[in-house]
Formats: C-alpha cells, structure tokens, sequence
C-alpha cells in the first residue's frame, strides 16, 4: 500500500462517527459483540480473547455538532464526556455492546454511572485500578478486578475462554505493541518521514480495527514511510504532553508541525503504549497482565507517583530518550489530572533545563492561530536560544 | 424572623463548643512541634482518626482550612496567589487556597501559624483531586507521604475485594508508616477504643440528621447541618469531646422538636416553615451567610443533604464497628458519597425526597468539584422523573469569591419556590 492510500485509509476511518468499520466487523460473523472503552487503559487482551472486538471511543472530536450532549453538562466540564454523550444518544454507539469506563479522572468515572442509567439495556463497567503498584496490595486487588472483567466478557459472548485463548490474545497485543514501538522509534529518529499528524491518524485506526489488521497496517505505513522521500526541514524536536483523553483537533497537531515543530514523543492513545515491555506468555496471563500493569507501565497525570524524587522523571526521559529539545503541555480546557500535574512537571523540566511552553485546548477548538503563533515561537526560541 | 441584619449572630451552646473544639485543635497545630508531637494532614473523606490517635498525631485538614479560609473571607487572594504561580484557573480552588495559604507563610484561618506536616496520608476517597493535591503539597514539604487508594463503588456495592485491598494497604501501607513517623507501636485495642467512642457520637448525628423528617424541622440540614458534622468529619472523630458535642447537640435539637420549634438561622429562629427541600452538593463558603439567607427570608428549610454526607454516611445505619476495627474503617472509606456511583446518588436522593416529605430537589452544583458535579444534571432528571418533585440548578464554588453570583442565584431560588406553589396550587385543584 502507499503511504497515501494507508493515510486516506485512516483518515476515513478517524471521520467515520458511525463507526462503520465495527459494523461491518460485527456483520461478517453473526453474532459478533463490541464493546467501547474510554481513555486511558483497559486491558484488550481479555476482551480479544472473548471474540469481542475492543472499540477506543475517544469523544466526537471537532465534526461533531454537541446538541444533546451540552444539556448533560455544565460549561466548567471538559467537552469529551458530552460529545461521547451525544454520539450514543444520536444512535452512533449503537452498535455497541457495552462500554467501559476505565480509572482516569471523576468525569470519567462519573459518566460510568450516567451510562448505567442512559442506557441500562447495555454493559457498563467501571474498570478500577490500583494505585497502590505492590505485587501483594495493589497486585492481589488488581488480579480479581481483571478476573471479574474475564468473567463479564465470557458471559457477554456467551462462552468461556482457556488461558491458552488469552495468552494468544497477549501475544496479538505484544506484536501490536512492538510495531508501535517502531513506529514511535522511526519518527523519534527520522520524524520528517512520518509527521505527527499522520501517526496520529495511524494509531486512531488502531481504536476501530481487530488488533491484527492494525499491526499489518502499522508494518505497512512504516515500510511506506521509510521508502518515502519527504525533506528534513529546519524543525525543533518536541515531546508533546497532556493529551492523553479528549482528543486535540487534527488540525491542532499540523499546526504545531507547520509551526517548526516536530512532534518526537507524545502521550496520544496511551491504550496502546501503557504497557511499555510485552507481556510475557509463560505463566498465568491474568497475573502476567496484572504484573505487566504494576511493573511496567508508563507514568501519566491520571496516575499516582509514590515517589517525590520520581516526579516528571518519565517526562524527562521521554524527553532524553526521543532526542526533544522541549516540551509541549497541550492540555484540554478543564482536564483535572493534566492541568493539575502540569505544574509539577514543568518544575521538574526547569529543574533538568529543558524548555517548555503550555496551552489548552478542546476537541473542536477552531482558533488554531494563536498555537500556531505561540507553537512557532516556541520552535524559534529553541533554535535561536537553547545549547 | 429574619429582623435585621444589625443584630448578633444566633448561636446555641453546641455552636459555641464546636467553635472552641476546632479553634482548641487549630492551636494545637500552631504548638505541636514545640510541644515534640508529629502532624499529620490528611482528607475529610475517607478520614482514618481514630487510627491516627492511635499514633499521638495532631490532625491537618487542607479542605477544612480552606473552606474555613473562604468563610473569613481570606481565599480569593490565595487562589489568586496560587494562579499566579502557574496553578490553573480551570482546576479545584479547595487546592489552590490550600497552595496559595503556604505560599502567603501558611498562616492558618484562626490567625496562628500552620506547622510543616511530618506525614501526609493520602485518603483517597471519592475524588481524583486528592490524589495530585497531595503531589502538590510533597512538592513544599520534606516529609514521608503515605497513600491509601479508596476503590470506587463502580457497581454501587462494596465487595469482598475491595474491603480486603483497603485493609491491606492499611496493615502493610499506612500503620507501619504510621509507626515510623510517630515512633508510636500500633495498639488495637486502642483504635477499638476510639471506635467505640465514634460510634456513640454517629448514633446522636444520625437522630439529629432523622430529626428533620418532624413537621416543622427543628434543623436545617445544609445549611446547619455543615456545623453539625463538623467535629465528627474532621480532627474529633472517636474523642470524648465529640461524643459531648454530639450529645448537646441532641438535646437542643430535641427540645426544639418538642416545642415545635424551627431551625435557628443566623438571624434567629425561623418561623413559618415554607419550603422543605433536599439539597445536593457543597455550599459555597465565601458568602455563606448571604446564600443561606436566600433561604430562611423565604421560610425555605433544607430538610436532607447530601454535602453532610461526604466525611461519612451514617443515616442509613453505618456506625464504626470496634469488633472489626480495619474492616469498618474500610468500609467507612468505601461507603463516603462521593465514592458512591451516580445510581446510588439518585436512590439515595429520591429517598431523602419521599422520607423527609420534602417539596423538591435543589442541586448547587460547584465549578471545584467534578466527582460531585459532573452528572448532576442527570442526576436531576432522573430525580424528578422519579419522584415527581420539582429539582432546580443552580451554580456557584466552594472558595473562589469570583464564582457567586448572589443575583443570579437568588434570581433562580425565587423562581423555583415560584415554582413549588404552582405545583401546591395545581396538587389542591386537582384534590
């Protein structure tokens, strides 16, 4: 496939509200179940391992008019719950099955139990997790919330899945991740060969396709992108932090990219980069998963740092790591967990010097100039100013 | 009633001892490390104080210095201070008058100096907000910080597995800190103690929580009722001085019941009870006498609350259990109402609506709080839709002055009392 034809690919399915590509999955096979999940992690593995295809429902994003949706929410309420609202109502969930809502801030949380009473025909759970990362606290809590979960998928598809049928289902996500993985290196190394916006666009296709359709296209963009002959151009390198629930427009991120910024780290669709090694296949996948998550896992705002001394030190290694010269806080308006972290973290940036600037947006903000302006002043300042 | 506002505030002895009680532990903070005792700070929901008298430890509630701080007035500038310094104007102004009082010297609201905690417990109850607050403040202070993660009644119960994480972490978390920083050994029997104690002073909240049902109410369960709970969701919990509160408390309320007497409001006792109604959410503080007024010039009484709620529920029959001392802490955590699903909020309120004969649901809800607010407004359908008792919104903040707008507010609490006559009026026709 060509890069084009992969990027047109994703980009129908990222402007397809209706949520087609999951119709058409589930019509294929009678019988087939979806079920939603929310920002910022549940572990698809279980659900895989059920028959049941995992959907990311990341809000409405800028297409989307909030009609109905608005009359749930206050104004001091960020947009994504209220356009995720308006997408069921408007009939655009419907197909499916149930959703989850996993641990991330008390909108989150709270909408769980909105879901519970819109729509008590369908599934609807609040997945919990631990913040507490001991294997014997936090590990024993963890492992019967993901049973429970094992339970609920086997009983929504109607049959029980073997631990072999699981561990398959790791191994998919392990291959899944790996090819991310590639993906996030080639653009940290080479980033004008994959722009952020694209990538972007690669891994929301990852939110509505089966795990391995969205490994072969991850594969196949990356082997376009690599025989691609796209320009280096004179761009700062940035990690861009904060947007790992209500989405930025599209437009957002290109602005930042024609703003001289290449975009080398970033923390979209945490789901499919929160398990930051593969999930080992020997042993008992439930506890694998389970250690996977408490060992493991990336740090984010939605997360608690039991130690002082770790604080901003995933961001800055994030930072080190992808060859950044700066930080970009790009957080939704009325985030809780990322507005309440930022300033932590940009005292841990001053403290190793690395350069930052922060704004706020929402998923349909339609004034990009003024990121635009303060993103290239940004870049400027960086390439006139730092060592 | 309601004569003028030249005259002194009406206060009843209980008033007065709880004032003594939180300004008596405010000195004790000033004085603690002179005195060679350890601080603990630690939050209002899901609170552990008995197990932290266990320990000799002198009690700091952020929340309650800030609301107390946003009572006298003192917060917007600390918000503003705290903004300044880079805190975002979108996120919960409980933590930035919290950051803003240690960046002005962390001079506490009764004018003495708050010391630098030796311990912060994080009891994470019921809101995400705590958990990066507490982040915040291990940011200005050199000491240990110990979690205790509360898991969410996702499903509206408490399971086997989330009683047994608590405890967990209790035993292998937060008492052996606890131990550490106190240099105290952990004795049970202690705890069962203080427990007993607690459940004495729970059972007097509740009759006087209950005694609002009576026609006309002898309390007022908001507005009132946030000085009622206040010994028994913060620093006084399992003391001998709030069983004696609490049991002042009942007696005065009993007399009032018995002479069919109102709820004293500020400006006195209220007269012509107009109004009952159920309200959901937290007061706002920096005008609270102003807000209250909006309703007892109107002969409008708050029969049930569910802010009286967030430091523990304890109408419906919980009482802290000293045969099972972890695993009623436990469950006192699980069950605070915030860490209740929205499902449960609205049974609980429909409750309230029919138990308390109320006339409707008013909701005040607030910009700082997101796991109180965000679903009130389907909260408030489901409400109405239920019980077929008029609901009405209204918004303002705990401690941010800039977010009170008093005619707009009044504007709206008129129109719904407007309301409620109309639909007295057309019950009469139709009867």
């Amino acid at each position: 496939m060509s890069l084009t034809s992969i990027i047109e690919h994703c980009q129908n399915l990222f402007d397809d509200l209706r949520f087609t590509a999951v119709a058409n999955w589930k019509v294929a096979v009678p019988g087939r179940l979806a079920i939603g999940y929310m920002p910022i992690y549940v572990p698809r593995e279980i659900i895989h391992a059920a028959g049941i295809l995992p959907v990311g429902i990341l809000g409405g994003g800028e297409q989307l008019e909030v009609i109905h949706g608005d009359a749930y929410y206050q104004s001091y309420i960020c947009r994504i719950p209220r356009s995720t609202v308006e997408l069921a109502l408007s009939g655009r969930l419907d197909v499916l099955d149930g959703m989850l809502f996993p641990s991330i801030c008390d909108v989150i949380r709270n909408l769980s139990g909105m879901w519970q009473m819109l729509f008590p025909e369908k599934y609807a759970r609040y997945f919990d997790v631990p913040q507490n990362y001991r294997d014997e606290v936090g590990g024993r809590y963890y492992l019967h919330e993901l049973e429970v979960l094992r339970e609920d998928m086997a009983r929504l598809s109607g049959r029980e899945f073997s631990d072999d049928e699981l561990r398959e289902s790791i191994a998919l996500y392990n291959e899944n991740r790996q090819a991310i993985r590639a993906l996030y290196a080639l653009r940290a190394e080479r980033p004008w060969l994959a722009p952020t916006s694209e990538v972007y666009l690669v891994l929301r296709a990852g939110m509505v396709l089966p795990v391995e359709e969205h490994t072969e296209l991850v594969r196949n963009y990356i082997e376009a992108a690599v025989a691609s002959d796209r320009p280096l151009r004179d761009n700062c390198r940035i990690v861009l932090t904060g947007a790992f629930c209500e989405q930025p427009p599209l437009g957002l991120i290109k602005s930042i990219e024609m703003a001289g910024c290449y975009v080398v780290d970033d923390d979209f669709m945490l789901v499919t980069r929160w398990l930051l090694e593969d999930v080992p296949l020997a042993g008992d996948p439930l506890q694998n998963l389970a250690r996977a998550f408490l060992r493991h896992s990336c740090a984010t705002s939605a997360k608690y740092e039991p130690d002082k001394r770790e604080k901003g030190k995933f961001l800055i290694e994030q930072v080190r790591a992808s060859g950044a010269e700066g930080v970009i806080f790009a957080a939704p308006s009325f985030c809780d967990p990322a507005l309440l972290d930022r300033p932590m973290l940009q005292h841990a940036l001053s403290q190793a010097g690395i350069p930052y600037t922060a704004f706020k947006y929402a998923e349909n903000s339609g004034q990009l100039q003024p990121i635009r302006e303060q993103a290239g002043t940004f870049s400027d300042s960086i390439k006139l100013w730092s060592a | 009633m309601a004569e003028s506002n030249s005259q002194a505030v009406q206060k009843e002895e209980s008033m007065l001892k709880q004032k003594a009680m939180i300004n008596a532990n405010y000195h004790a903070l000033a004085t603690a490390h002179d005195q060679g005792r350890k601080v603990v700070s630690t939050f209002v929901p899901g609170n552990l104080n008995e197990l932290l008298m266990c320990f000799d430890l002198v009690r700091n509630l952020p929340e309650t210095n800030a609301l107390q701080n946003g009572l006298r007035k003192k917060s917007g500038k600390m918000i503003m201070e705290a903004e300044r310094a880079g805190h975002s104007e979108d996120v919960c102004t409980y933590v930035k008058s919290d950051l803003g009082m240690m960046l002005q010297g962390n001079i506490g609201p009764t004018g003495e100096p708050l010391p630098p905690p030796d311990l912060l417990l994080l009891s994470y109850t019921g809101c995400f907000t705590f958990m990066k607050w507490f982040e915040l403040v291990r940011e200005q202070c050199d000491c240990e910080t110990v979690m205790l993660h509360v898991p969410y009644q996702g499903d509206g119960t408490i399971t086997e597995n989330m009683r047994n994480y608590v405890v967990r972490q209790l035993k292998e978390e937060v008492i052996p800190t606890l131990e550490r920083v106190s240099g105290v050994k952990f004795d049970i029997d202690r705890l069962r103690a203080y427990l007993r104690e607690s459940a004495k002073a729970e059972e007097d909240l509740a009759w006087v929580l209950q005694s609002a049902k009576h026609r006309p109410s002898p309390i007022d369960a908001y507005f009132g009722g946030v000085y009622y709970i206040g010994p028994i969701f913060t620093a006084f919990r399992g003391t001998p001085e709030a069983t004696e509160y609490y049991r002042l408390l009942r007696a005065e309320v009993a007399e009032r019941m018995a002479q069919g007497r109102g709820p004293i409001t500020p400006e006195g006792e209220l007269g012509e009870e107009r109004y009952r109604l159920v309200v959901e959410g937290p007061p706002n503080w920096t005008s609270f006498r102003e807000f209250w007024k909006m309703f007892y010039d109107e002969g409008a009484v708050v029969v049930a609350s569910t802010y009286t709620k967030v430091g523990g529920i304890y109408d419906f029959g919980f009482r802290h259990d000293p045969r099972h001392p972890l695993e009623s802490l436990a469950d006192y955590c699980l069950g605070c109402y915030t860490n209740l699903n929205l499902p449960s909020r609205v049974d609980m309120l429909c409750r309230y609506l029919e138990d308390y004969e109320a006339d409707g649901l008013l909701i005040n809800s607030i910009k700082s709080c997101n796991s109180f607010s965000a679903g009130q407004l389907l909260m408030l359908r489901q409400v109405e839709s239920r019980t077929g008792k008029p609901s009405a919104f209204i918004e303002s903040d705990l401690v941010d002055p800039r977010y009170f707008s008093p005619a707009n507010v009044k504007n709206r609490l008129e129109s719904y009392f407007q309301m409620i006559e109309q639909k007295r009026r057309r019950a009469g026709v139709a009867a």
